[in-house]
C-alpha cells in the first residue's frame, strides 16, 4: 500500500479557499459595476465616477439625472440585489444543514409565505387601514407570525426535530398561502399586477432608506455563521454524531433557525418572494468547494450575491424599459445552469 | 476515568427502556454492554452521552455528575462512536475524522497544531491514513467504522463509548477493530451483539434484559448457560478455541423438552 504523508487539508484537490473567495469576491465587483453602468440608460464608467466622486464630498454632479440614476435608484438596487442573494443563499445553508434535507430552502419553513400575506394585506387594504405600515413592515410582520407559528407547533418540549419542523413548515404556510388567495380576490384588478410583482420578488424599488437594516442583519447573520462552520459540519453526520464531540443540540438548531428565519424575513421585506436562490446556489457552492461548511459559507454568500446581482441586470434589461421579476430569471437561467453543473460533476 | 451509572432509568414514550441500572465501570477498564433485542443497551449508551435524558439517576465521568456539565465540557470527558449516522455527507473523512475536535476548537479560532497532530495521529493509530483524502460517503461501512473510531479517538476525551462497533463487518475488520478497542487505555463502554466478543476483550460484562440489569461482573463468572438460555434463549458453553488455545463461547439453540413435534411456525 503506498504510503505518502498525508496533508492536513484533503488530497482531493481543490482550489484554495483563498482563490475561490478573491475570484468570486472580483467577479462580484464587476458585476456591481455592470449593474450600475448598464439599464435602460447606459452610463459609461468615468461619469459614474464623477457622481461617486462629488457624492463623497457632499455635492451633487451635474447633470442630476446621472445622479440621481446613479445614486438614488441603481447603487441601491445592486446593494438590494447582493443583501438578497447572500441572504437567501446562506439562509438556505444553514436550513439544510439543520434538517439535514437538500430540498429545504428558506421557503420550507413557511416564512415566505407569512411574508407574502402580511405584504398582500397591507396592498389590498391600504397601508392606512393597518397603522401606516410600509408593505415591507407588513412582510416582515408576517414572516416573523408564522415562524412563530412553526416553532410553537414544531417544538416538542423545547427540542425541534426535523421532520416535524418541515410539516409545520409547510402546513403553515399553506394556510398562508390560502388565505394570501383570499384576499388577493378581493383585489381590484390594478392592485393585481403589484401583487404579481411583489410575489415574485424585485429589487427595483429599492431606496437607500430600506437598505440600512437588512443589510446589517445579512452582515450580522452571514458573520455568525462563518464562525459555525464546524458545528454545521458534525450536525451533517446526524444528531447523535454532533451530541458527540460536544455540540448543545437544542441550542444549536434554534439559532441556526432564528438566523434563517431572519435572513429570509428582511429579505422577503426588501424584494417579496425571490424563488430558487436559497434552494439551489447552496448546492452549486458545494459543487464549486464541497460540502465542508467552513468552506462552504462564505463561498455560498459570495456566489448568491454575484447571481442576483446578474439576474437583476437580465430582469431589467431583456425587455428594457419593461422591467420582469426576478423569480422568472432565477429558475429560466439558474436551472439549465445548475444542471450543466451536475452532469459536470457527476463526469468528474 | 471512573464512570459510574448510578440506579439511572429511561423512559422513551411511555415505555420505560432503562430500568434503575447501576454499575461501576472503574478506571481503564473495558465493560461490554450486553444483552438481546431491544432490552436497552444502545439507550443506555445514548443517555450516558446525553443524546437521550434520563427520567431518573445520573451519571458522572471522574467524579463529574454529566448533568451539570456543559456540552463542549462533556465531549471532554466522553467520546462516542454512535450507531446511527447519516453516511451521507459530502464531507472528506478527514474532515470527518476532523469534527471530533470540534470541543477543543474556539469558535472564534481555527484549528490549531495541536488539532491536526489529533486528526493524524487518531487516523494513524485506526490504520486509516489512506482514506483520510477519500469522500465519507464512498466508504465501505469498515472503512467508516474506522474513520468513525478515529473521530472519537482524536476528541482526546478521558473515555471512550463504543455502540456496536462491529456491525457491518467483514470477519477480519471485527477482529482488527476489537483489538484496537481492547489495547486502548481508557475506561471504554461497548454495546456489543456478540457473547463471544465480551467474553474474549471485556474486563466486565452488564447484561441488560427488558431495561433491567441482570449480571454484572467479569465476563467468565457472568456469561454462564443458565444466563444465556434465561437472557437469550440460547444454550452456551465455553471451549477451548482450537487456533488461539482460549476460551471461547459457543451458543446453541435451546432444547424443547414440552413437546411432541416441532412447532410448524
Amino acid at each position: 500500500m503506498p504510503h505518502t504523508p498525508t496533508p492536513f487539508e484533503p488530497v482531493r484537490t481543490r482550489a484554495p479557499l483563498g482563490l475561490w473567495i478573491g475570484a468570486l469576491g472580483i467577479g462580484l465587483g464587476l458585476v456591481a459595476v455592470l449593474g450600475v453602468c448598464v439599464g435602460s440608460v447606459f452610463i459609461a464608467v468615468p461619469e459614474v465616477w464623477d457622481v461617486l466622486a462629488a457624492r463623497t464630498q457632499g455635492r451633487v454632479n451635474s447633470p442630476v439625472l446621472n445622479d440621481t440614476i446613479i445614486w438614488e435608484y441603481r447603487i441601491p438596487r445592486v446593494i438590494a440585489a447582493i443583501t438578497v442573494g447572500a441572504g437567501l443563499t446562506v439562509s438556505g445553508v444553514a436550513l439544510q444543514g439543520l434538517v439535514r434535507n437538500p430540498l429545504a430552502d428558506p421557503y420550507i419553513v413557511g416564512v415566505s409565505s407569512g411574508a407574502s400575506l402580511g405584504a398582500v394585506l397591507i396592498m389590498v387594504l391600504g397601508s392606512g387601514a393597518l397603522l401606516g405600515l410600509p408593505t415591507s413592515a407588513g412582510a416582515f410582520l408576517g414572516a416573523i407570525g408564522v415562524l412563530a407559528l412553526v416553532f410553537l407547533f414544531a417544538q416538542q418540549r423545547g427540542a425541534f426535530a426535523d421532520s416535524r419542523l418541515v410539516l409545520a413548515g409547510v402546513a403553515i404556510g399553506y394556510v398562508a398561502t390560502a388565505a394570501t388567495s383570499f384576499i388577493q380576490l378581493q383585489a381590484r384588478p390594478g392592485q393585481l399586477s403589484g401583487i404579481l410583482f411583489w410575489s415574485l420578488g424585485s429589487v427595483a424599488g429599492a431606496r437607500w432608506d430600506a437598505l440600512a437594516i437588512p443589510v446589517a442583519v445579512i452582515l450580522a447573520c452571514v458573520a455568525w455563521l462563518a464562525t459555525k462552520g464546524r458545528t454545521l459540519n458534525a450536525l451533517s453526520l446526524g444528531d447523535d454524531a454532533a451530541v458527540a464531540v460536544g455540540v448543545h443540540l437544542r441550542s444549536a438548531r434554534l439559532m441556526l433557525l432564528i438566523i434563517a428565519a431572519l435572513c429570509t424575513a428582511v429579505t422577503v421585506a426588501l424584494a417579496g418572494g425571490v424563488g430558487f436562490v436559497g434552494l439551489i446556489v447552496p448546492h452549486a457552492a458545494r459543487m464549486l468547494v464541497g460540502a465542508d461548511h467552513r468552506r462552504l459559507l462564505p463561498v455560498a454568500a459570495l456566489l448568491g450575491a454575484v447571481f442576483v446581482v446578474l439576474i437583476d441586470l437580465v430582469a431589467r434589461t431583456i425587455g428594457s424599459p419593461q422591467e420582469f421579476p426576478l423569480t422568472i430569471f432565477t429558475a429560466l437561467i439558474g436551472g439549465p445552469f445548475f444542471l450543466a453543473l451536475m452532469r459536470r460533476q457527476r463526469a468528474v | 476515568m471512573q464512570i459510574m451509572i448510578n440506579n439511572l432509568s429511561v423512559r422513551l414514550g411511555m415505555r420505560t427502556v432503562v430500568d434503575d441500572v447501576r454499575i461501576d465501570v472503574p478506571d481503564g477498564a473495558l465493560l461490554a454492554v450486553i444483552g438481546p433485542n431491544g432490552s436497552g443497551k444502545t439507550t443506555l449508551l445514548r443517555a450516558i452521552y446525553g443524546a437521550v435524558r434520563p427520567v431518573a439517576g445520573s451519571i458522572s465521568i471522574g467524579g463529574q455528575d454529566l448533568a451539570s456539565v456543559p456540552a463542549r465540557r462533556a465531549a471532554r470527558l466522553r467520546a462516542v462512536v454512535p450507531q446511527f449516522q447519516h453516511a451521507d455527507v459530502g464531507l472528506s473523512a478527514h474532515t470527518v475524522v476532523g469534527t471530533g475536535r470540534h470541543s477543543h476548537v474556539g469558535w472564534w479560532t481555527h484549528e490549531q497544531e495541536a488539532d491536526r497532530d489529533a486528526v493524524q495521529t487518531a487516523l494513524r493509530q485506526t490504520g486509516a491514513e489512506e482514506l483520510a483524502p477519500r469522500a465519507f460517503s464512498t466508504l465501505s461501512g469498515g472503512e467508516r467504522q474506522r474513520i468513525l473510531l478515529a473521530r472519537a479517538l482524536a476528541q482526546q476525551a478521558a473515555t471512550l463509548l463504543l455502540d456496536e462497533p462491529t456491525n457491518h463487518l467483514d470477519p477480519r475488520a471485527q477482529l482488527d477493530l476489537l483489538a484496537l478497542v481492547a489495547s486502548l487505555p481508557m475506561t471504554r463502554i461497548a454495546v456489543l451483539h456478540d457473547l463471544d466478543q465480551a467474553l474474549a476483550h471485556a474486563d466486565l460484562a452488564a447484561v441488560l434484559h427488558q431495561g433491567r440489569l441482570v449480571a454484572c461482573g467479569p465476563p467468565a463468572e457472568v456469561l454462564t448457560n443458565d444466563l444465556t438460555t434465561a437472557v437469550f434463549g440460547v444454550r452456551s458453553a465455553v471451549i477451548m478455541h482450537p487456533l488461539t488455545q482460549r476460551p471461547h463461547l459457543v451458543t446453541a439453540p435451546v432444547v424443547r423438552t414440552d413437546m411432541g413435534p416441532p412447532d410448524p411456525t
